[in-house]
């Protein structure tokens, strides 16, 4: 196996974009991640996308994207792994590159969900739950994770109004991004005082829903010194999956395939919890980033409340997260999120995060959850 | 929903009916066709309890297309005698008095219509145990 390098990346604003398409979307991110290479084009195109056959009508994407970028590779196909589609794509280019298969790859995600009409939005976001035994009796996504998070409130006698204290970090860490859907600091009431959505999951505690696409190209380690300025080397990466049920596993108190991933991860890097700088974490929920911190090793379990307050998870303390607002603030391009976060980390390995910047970030951790935790991909990538 | 997709799954969803591995007797809900425990690819049919009690529940008030009618209902994460755990819908109760812990028991309840002329959607749902 070879060492890969992230060798350029891309990334467009998250937000609502009413006036561009899936393809321009992703057109506008892989190819602003190819021109910070020296790369005249790529051997494959691996790209992350969950609703495009749902809600633009679309499926074939890989041809389709490759054909917009005006390259025509070995092989462009699209990775469906609901949320966690851009980390599965990921793990997939990373193997490609490993390999020796192809030498560089294109991959990324993209996502358009503001292209669905009426609650077919909210439908096919649920589709990552099964669709006979969970979805058939009227659960969205959303009251999947609000049965998650009353269990947690039930077992850890830990208030609801705690959970608020996440969404204000988020907020106010994704208030510096430039590339965020809502880049403003909020205040514990916005939580708790917003619509209920699934008992006791408020608007505020939900990521938005928004159209992004980011891309980033990956080659071997020995050729990103020739073809690139700034790379950062990929020295973890594993995926780790649970059933799909969510009522079919061990327990609901932690997401056992974010536990898995993340330490078969962390031995590929030769790296414990402690090492890590900056984390981007998968918040699609408050619940879900609380079970995040604790299933990544940052967070004594039941104890993120005090944790918060303390200040564990800002620049100074435990590990810095989500600098760029994480789902809940920068936003939530479902097949796209797990290539933000990696991008993200990018910059802030190679020191060009802006008012973002983690001083002297040197290991840093994406974690991608697909479903309610039925898949999810943790890679850890170092500075070189 | 087609009327075969539906039809096909009415032995769970109306009777509880599911399968346990022949091996080694680990129940399986729903259906696998291999048992995670041992394996096998051997399995018997096997009815779950209608009785148990409610691990954890949420209000659905923003419901995915075809329940706009519905809301607020409540779905329900329930764990039946025999230890099987099951996600349905509880009925027959105000969604404020409904409590994690409580006993509930299977009852057949009507899920959802297709529209004006699509089948009528029915399945076992729970709701609090009448002693």
């Amino acid at each position: 196996m070879r060492k890969v390098a992230i060798a350029g990346i891309g990334m467009t604003k998250v937000d609502k974009h009413w006036k561009r398409s899936l393809r321009e979307l992703f057109g506008e991110a892989g190819a602003a991640a190819l021109s910070q290479t020296g790369f005249p084009t790529v051997d494959a195109l691996i790209v992350g996308n969950m609703c495009a056959s749902d809600l633009s009508d679309q499926n074939n994407i890989g041809a389709l994207l490759a054909d917009y970028l005006g390259f025509m590779p070995n092989t462009a196909y699209r990775v469906e792994a609901a949320c966690a589609s851009g980390g599965a794509a990921f793990l997939a280019a990373y193997t490609a590159v490993a390999s020796g298969m192809y030498d560089v790859v294109m991959t990324g995600g993209v996502e358009k969900l503001t292209d669905g009409v009426g609650g077919n939005t909210t439908l096919s976001l649920g589709k990552a739950a099964d669709a006979e035994y969970e979805l058939f009796y009227g659960s969205s996504f959303v009251s999947l994770n609000a049965m998650i998070m009353r269990h947690y409130m039930n077992h850890y006698n830990v208030p609801r109004d705690a959970f608020a204290d996440f969404s204000v970090l988020m907020h106010k860490n994704g208030a510096r991004n430039p590339l965020a859907q809502l880049p403003f600091e909020i205040k514990r009431e916005t939580v708790l005082e917003s619509d209920m959505i699934s008992d006791p999951i408020t608007l505020f505690d939900c990521a938005p829903v928004g159209d992004g696409a980011a891309a980033l190209i990956l080659c071997p380690l020995e050729d990103a010194k020739k073809y690139s300025d700034n790379f950062v080397e990929v020295a973890g990466i594993s995926g780790a999956t649970d059933t799909i049920n969510i009522a079919s596993r061990e327990g609901l108190l932690s997401f056992k395939s974010t536990i898995v991933a993340a330490d078969r991860a962390y031995k590929m890097a030769h790296i414990s919890p402690a090492d890590v700088d900056v984390a981007e974490i998968h918040d699609t929920f408050t619940i879900t980033g609380v079970l995040s911190l604790e299933d990544l090793g940052f967070c004594e379990r039941g104890k993120f409340h005090k944790m918060i307050a303390n200040g564990a998870f800002e620049t100074g303390g435990v590990v810095t997260v989500n600098p760029s607002g994480g789902l809940k603030s920068r936003g939530h391009p479902v097949g796209a999120t797990g290539a933000y976060q990696i991008a993200e980390l990018f910059l802030q390995l190679t020191g060009r995060a802006g008012k973002m910047q983690v001083p002297d970030a040197s290991i840093g951790v994406a974690q991608n959850i697909g479903g309610s935790g039925s898949s999810t991909y943790v890679t850890v990538l170092r500075r070189v | 929903m087609s009327v075969p997709r539906y039809w096909r799954e009415i032995p769970r969803r109306s009777r509880l009916e599911t399968v346990r591995c022949s091996e080694c007797g680990t129940v399986a809900y729903p259906p696998r066709g291999r048992c995670g425990k041992c394996g096998s690819n051997k399995f018997e049919n096997y009815k779950l309890p209608e009785k148990g009690e409610l691990v954890t529940f949420t209000i659905v008030r923003n419901p995915p297309k075809g329940f706009e009618k519905m809301p607020p209902y409540v779905v329900g994460i329930v764990k039946l005698e025999d230890g099987t755990i099951i996600t349905s819908q509880i009925t027959d109760v105000e969604p404020e008095d409904v409590k994690i812990g409580m006993k509930v028991e299977a009852v057949f309840r009507k899920v959802v219509e297709d529209g004006d002329s699509g089948i009528i959607q029915y399945a076992i749902k729970f709701r609090p145990l009448i002693k």
